[in-house]
């Protein structure tokens, strides 16, 4: 699941710095394993410019890469510090049920956009998302999903670089310009020079970094604490000290009322809002996942590309949830047990639960490890958007509407001067984050009244053939404006200033939480651009012929076969043994 | 694509999983007691690592031949 906004979190209450704050000493041997896998990524982008030919090959990959790559790509791509440090925080504040960012979050929306979505993608030969929707419905849809979506990647990448930049400044102590500039020009030279593919293998390196970085930090996390029943014991008696009880071991069964679980929300804000409306948005529309799907050799790996990334995706909280879970244990086991440094409000700052950790078990040597892991997880979450960046602008905003004549030669050096005027202005961001806080509040914000009707716009468009390009762009500005009124309408608790967190219009109701808030301001949205959607291609005429929406939408593409592959190159197979798995996943830690 | 991605990862982790073992023999065994419950983590890990990176680059080998 995508949440920038933990990242935000952690951006804005991670220490200014200071000799007091420094978590971590890194010894040469540190040094040498950063340095070196420095060198990799560049290296990586050097070799990879010999084989780039046209800006297929830039963009996409030339459509040539193996499933499973595509799939560690997928994962890597969203694999930001977001997830590592955000989920780890999650893990802290609300125990297992922040599982359900996988279990009912990720996982059902990675199967549903394998099986019935990619073949519309990969199939209709668009080059982008923005471009499936102007063959889809027509051109104002697409402009719009294009000029929202690049300029949401670019504060993304920003919000990334700052976020970096402020966590190694916390815990080594390293200068924050020194930082910003440093993992700029790294991502810039392994884009500019390799393109895609380039970030997708350091997106698979990554992925593999991460794991076996953080393997033994939970290994010896789980065995400080007395293994899976001293940490259930200890998170026992922490959540009865909340009073809560057994609400931080359990993943549903505290989930009937808002109240009686630490989210704050309840079964069904939970399941509609973030199970389907939020998820199937990210995971079904979003290009910088999406993307990497489309990089696949063929129809069949495109397919399942999202599909086996859900394989490792499922088993994630373990790697990214528990550290935060090992840390309540390690606090409630008291003394010395760890150092976890407070906001500027006095609580714990649980986002600083991965650096913490790492001081805490990781000798030098595997310090150098974990922090490369760390490193290359902010960083890959920069590129995943400064490839998405560099393609959409290339091929939805300047080939289309800036210069419609441009060669293929011209669209590769567009996609590398994006790729430089991108990370410039993200730098751009990461300063502005540095002067106005609430410019970058501001801008989530902004973020979610765009993203949360998303998801209706695309399922009519692939699932009913009857919905016109009027409908789905009109629908998309309902959806956005439900957005808006209800947060202008509603408050996440009780207390909470009226403002940037909601009740600006005039306060209709007051939730339990900021996330339950969240979940149901996206069925809002979804359930606005829904029905806009239907009543107004009703009113309207069907822009496209049935010809026109052949391999476009569902009732007009002839089903993929895949009758005498074997079962594991079965998109659907493998789909159904995912699923089973997560149900497995979500009853055994009910 | 001509590169193959399991060539500059198994090179990567040999590379690391190499470091780290040698640190692991060589440094002074107070940081284990120090940090990671007395187990020198280093080495043990960092053979995991060694064999990973391993056989990443015979399968890109392997792939090479065929």
């Amino acid at each position: 699941m995508h949440l920038p906004n933990l990242v935000l979190a952690a951006a804005n209450t991670a220490p200014a710095g200071g000799a007091s704050s420094i978590l971590l000493k890194l010894a040469s041997v540190d040094y040498a394993i950063l340095a070196i896998y420095f060198a990799f990524v560049i290296g990586i982008g050097w070799v990879l410019r010999r084989y780039l030919k046209t800006s297929s090959d830039y963009f996409e990959s030339g459509r040539s890469l193996p499933a499973w790559i595509c799939a560690l790509g997928f994962i890597g791509a969203n694999l930001g510090a977001q997830e590592v440090m955000g989920m780890a925080a999650s893990g802290a504040k609300y125990g297992i049920s922040t599982s359900h960012f996988y279990w009912i979050g990720a996982i059902p929306a990675m199967v549903f956009v394998g099986i019935f979505m990619m073949p519309f993608y990969y199939g209709s030969k668009a080059r982008s998302v923005p471009e499936y929707l102007k063959l889809r419905f027509d051109e104002k849809t697409r402009t719009f999903n294009a000029l929202t979506f690049a300029v949401m990647t670019v504060f993304s990448s920003g919000i990334s670089m700052h976020a970096l930049a402020l966590l190694l400044n916390a815990i080594l102590g390293w200068n924050y310009w020194a930082c910003i500039t440093f993992s700029g020009i790294i991502v810039l030279i392994y884009i500019y020079t390799g393109g895609l593919t380039s970030a997708i293998y350091n997106e698979v390196i990554q992925f593999f970094l991460i794991v076996l970085g953080f393997t033994p930090l939970v290994f010896l996390g789980l065995k400080d604490v007395g293994g899976w029943d001293g940490l259930m014991t200890k998170l026992g008696l922490y959540s009865n000290a909340q009073g809560m009880p057994g609400a931080w071991s359990h993943s549903w069964a505290h989930m009937g009322t808002a109240a009686g679980n630490p989210m704050g929300v309840e079964w069904f804000g939970l399941a509609m809002g973030l199970g389907f409306v939020l998820s199937f948005g990210y995971w079904c529309t979003d290009f910088l996942v999406i993307q990497r799907a489309m990089a696949a050799k063929d129809m069949n790996s495109a397919r399942r590309t999202p599909i086996i990334a859900a394989i490792p995706k499922m088993l994630f909280p373990a790697l990214v949830i528990l550290p935060g879970m090992i840390a309540i244990a390690l606090i409630q086991q008291g003394g010395d047990s760890i150092h976890l440094p407070t906001t500027p409000g006095g609580e714990t700052d649980f986002n600083m639960v991965v650096p913490a950790l790492l001081a805490k078990y990781f000798p030098t040597g595997m310090l150098g490890l974990g922090l490369t892991a760390l490193m290359a997880s902010f960083m890959s979450g920069m590129a995943g958007n400064v490839t998405a960046f560099n393609t959409v602008w290339t091929y939805d905003l300047y080939h289309n509407h800036i210069n419609p004549k441009a060669s293929d030669a011209d669209l590769v050096r567009m996609g590398r001067i994006t790729t430089v005027v991108g990370l410039i202005i993200s730098a751009g961001c990461a300063y502005a984050a540095t002067k106005f806080n609430n410019i970058m509040d501001m801008l989530q914000l902004v973020f979610g009244f765009v993203n949360a009707p998303l998801f209706a716009a695309f399922l009519l468009g692939m699932f009913w053939r009857r919905s016109t390009g009027h409908g789905a762009f009109y629908g998309l500005l309902t959806g956005t404006l439900s957005a808006m009124i209800f947060h202008g309408l509603t408050l996440p608790a009780i207390g909470t200033a009226t403002g940037i967190k909601g009740g600006w219009i005039s306060v209709q109701h007051t939730f339990t939480s900021s996330m339950a808030q969240n979940f149901w301001m996206a069925i809002f949205a979804f359930t606005g651009c829904f029905i806009a959607t239907i009543v107004i291609s009703l009113a309207t005429k069907a822009n496209k012929t049935d010809d026109e929406l052949r391999g476009l939408v569902y009732s007009l593409t002839p089903k993929a076969k895949d009758e005498g592959a074997p079962w594991y190159s079965r998109p659907a197979t493998l789909g159904a043994i995912v699923l089973a798995g997560a149900v497995i996943l979500n009853v055994i830690f009910w | 694509m001509n590169l193959d991605v399991r060539l500059p990862m198994g090179l990567l982790f040999v590379i690391i999983g190499t470091i780290l073992l040698v640190h692991g023999f060589t440094a002074d065994p107070a940081i284990f007691a120090n940090h990671s419950l007395g187990i020198n983590i280093n080495t043990s890990w960092g053979g995991v690592i060694l064999a990973f990176g391993a056989v990443m680059l015979f399968l890109s080998k392997k792939k090479k031949q065929d």
